[in-house]
């Protein structure tokens, strides 16, 4: 049976990747491919863990989660919108660059405890209740705002936008920004409110995930939610089936969201090529915008 | 206002300064950072890439070099194919990982057998299980298109937890007493890797990274399949009209790096690694990938890179050890220099032109 405490578990272990999430579609309906999430995420993690040890205030945590991710992300947003830099090869970087960082500097709190998150209205915590209200919030400001307009005509045809006197890269940049803040406070609602600690790589592919949901969700922030629920609901599945001392090695079952996270790629890819629904991706999505005049 | 203007060729010298200029320029931000953190700048520099091969103790390092660069370079000469066609696999790690318990499968099979036949099979099927994990990714992208980037990186974590399942379960040393962990090949004649010739460091994977510069060479710049690889990289529609089938690159790259990286584990676990542990992927396949763009896909560029990404592993090694240097400091030399020799790469793309603001 499906309880109350179940969808709560199901909810936390969801929140970071729709945080996360829903940043990377905001970015990539601007039209901009950015592959460094799992960077992203693991510097707010650390940043937003540091913050929230020193101060006592997870609230704390996750504005510093937030900095650090928009201000890594800007590395990102400069190299590939003012050097003209592979999307694809620049994100990857930003991952390992990401990881390294955090390797390097969270020695000194490996093995330090969280401070206590304050519950919230039904038992959930404020930071899963943010995380809801981003979604319609993220959908209204896309769809119904002149701000999201602009973002989606962007990243529709950057050409096209710029010919109309938009500023293209600004507003990538800002996209980005805005993308690597959410990634940031994901990873650090990792390490303050699920983990409770600081380890090395501790968002263990979160960030890939949620890249994928982002396909998924065929870049709807409605969509975001329902993967990243659905996420949530493998990972509880997974726990419980390994609390219940099923006869499948431990190794195995810690497979499942990356099996889960590959089958639903290519049932949506599959869709898309063959009920030839087309792809929902943006038009101008990874490819580098150079104005000639 | 500074503006970018496209180049219509590249200078041949700056294709191979901009390399060079990224990595001063990871040299003195990495300085940067240490003194930062309190280190002294220049000693933690010239520790990490001047002592391995010239230091007092570099009779111990030196070796080491060709240990790390061969299975960086076997891999990387793989990647760099894909790449030129735009076809990303970045799950060489999980490839790589897969690879060695293949091969190692193979040989603990045949134990305690002693034969010639053992090391070349396991060599095969250290190859095979590469190609395999490799085909994945390929076959789900012809097949249904989904993106090879996200489904070959999460093969990675995939391949990790089969790694550790067989070092806790079905391939746990019957004589390890409980702990986790293969046989260590390295105590099985037939099926070791061992160093060919005294204080050289090299072993068959070395020699194997030697041939695939030697072969990706000859692929690239002397067979048609690499000039529709280089077409299809350049200009993907011209390719098609030309008759290049995209679905039969996308199997061929991804088959042809995930053999490769799948061999440079084979030839780690046989080796140097000696055993199948629940650590077995060290990333070799991440670096492989920075590798392949500090070489500019150029296999002789990736054999240079390869060396001097093995000369960071050694020195950041070193400098853990005399100066506590944090362990994490070559990943971030990494990153660093990959950001670097991005950035750099734009100079031989466009030139910088000073323009009047309006």
């Amino acid at each position: 049976m499906i309880g109350w405490t179940t969808l709560l578990l199901l909810m936390s272990a969801a929140t970071p990747i729709l945080f996360a999430a829903l940043g990377e579609a905001i970015a990539e309906r601007s039209g901009v491919l950015n592959l460094g999430v799992e960077g992203m995420m693991i510097t707010g993690a650390l940043a937003g863990f540091a913050a929230a040890h020193a101060t006592g205030s997870p609230l704390a945590g996750f504005v510093a989660g937030a900095a650090a991710g928009a201000a890594i992300s800007l590395i990102f947003g400069v190299l590939t919108q003012y050097l003209l830099t592979n999307q694809v090869a620049t994100g990857l970087a930003l991952t390992m660059f990401g990881l390294g960082l955090t390797a390097m500097f969270g020695r000194p709190y490996e093995g330090v405890k969280a401070p206590s998150m304050p519950g919230g209205p039904l038992g959930v915590n404020w930071a899963i209740w943010l995380g809801l209200a981003l979604v319609p919030v993220t959908w209204f400001v896309l769809n119904r705002t002149r701000r999201g307009l602009i973002l989606r005509g962007v990243g529709e045809n950057h050409d096209a936008a710029h010919a109309l006197g938009y500023k293209v890269r600004l507003v990538r940049l800002t996209a980005i920004a805005i993308g690597g803040a959410l990634a940031g406070i994901g990873g650090a609602y990792v390490s303050i409110a699920t983990v409770l600690q600081w380890t090395e790589g501790m968002t263990a592919g979160a960030g890939w995930i949620a890249l994928a949901i982002v396909v998924f969700a065929g870049w709807s922030p409605w969509g975001v939610l329902a993967g990243a629920w659905l996420f949530g609901g493998v990972a509880v599945l997974q726990l419980r089936l390994q609390a219940a001392g099923v006869a499948v090695p431990v190794q195995l079952l810690s497979m499942a969201p990356y099996l889960a996270t590959i089958i639903v790629l290519v049932i949506i890819s599959a869709r898309q090529k063959y009920r030839g629904r087309g792809s929902a991706a943006p038009g101008s999505l990874g490819r580098p915008f150079h104005a000639t005049r | 206002m500074l503006q970018l203007e496209p180049r219509a060729a590249t200078p041949w010298w700056l294709a191979i300064a901009s390399p060079l200029m990224a990595v001063v320029a990871t040299m003195v931000a990495g300085g940067a950072l240490f003194a930062l953190m309190g280190f002294d700048p220049v000693a933690s520099i010239r520790t990490i890439f001047w002592d391995p091969l010239f230091g007092p103790a570099s009779g111990y390092s030196r070796p080491q070099l060709l240990v790390k660069a061969g299975p960086l370079i076997l891999i990387a000469s793989g990647l760099a194919i894909g790449f030129r066609a735009g076809i990303w696999n970045i799950g060489a790690e999980g490839q790589y990982i897969i690879g060695g318990i293949c091969g190692a499968a193979v040989a603990l099979a045949a134990y305690p057998a002693e034969g010639a036949w053992i090391f070349p099979a396991m060599v095969l099927a250290g190859a095979a299980g590469g190609w395999a994990w490799g085909m994945i990714p390929a076959t789900l992208r012809n097949w249904t298109g989904a993106s090879e980037i996200l489904v070959s990186l999460m093969l990675v974590y995939v391949a990790q937890r089969v790694a550790a399942w067989m070092a806790f379960g079905p391939m746990r040393s019957p004589e390890g007493f409980g702990m986790p962990g293969s046989r260590n090949l390295q105590h099985y004649p037939s099926a070791a890797n061992p160093e060919l010739a005294a204080g050289t460091g090299a072993h068959w994977g070395v020699i194997a990274a030697g041939l695939a510069v030697l072969a990706t060479w000859f692929l690239m710049s002397r067979h048609i399949r690499g000039f529709r690889i280089r077409v299809a990289g350049m200009a993907p529609r011209a390719a098609r009209f030309a008759g290049v089938r995209p679905e039969t690159l996308v199997a061929f790259c991804l088959g042809l790096s995930g053999a490769l990286a799948g061999m440079a584990g084979l030839f780690e676990v046989s080796g140097p690694g000696g055993q199948i542990t629940d650590s077995f992927g060290s990333g070799y396949g991440f670096t492989a990938i920075i590798v392949a763009f500090l070489g500019r896909l150029h296999p002789l560029g990736i054999l240079l890179a390869g060396l001097l990404l093995a000369l960071t592993y050694i020195g950041g090694e070193l400098a853990q050890l005399m100066l506590q240097l944090p362990a994490a400091t070559v990943q971030v030399f990494q990153g660093m220099l990959l950001f670097f020799l991005l950035g750099f790469d734009t100079l031989t793309r466009y030139r910088l032109r000073w323009r009047a603001a309006k």
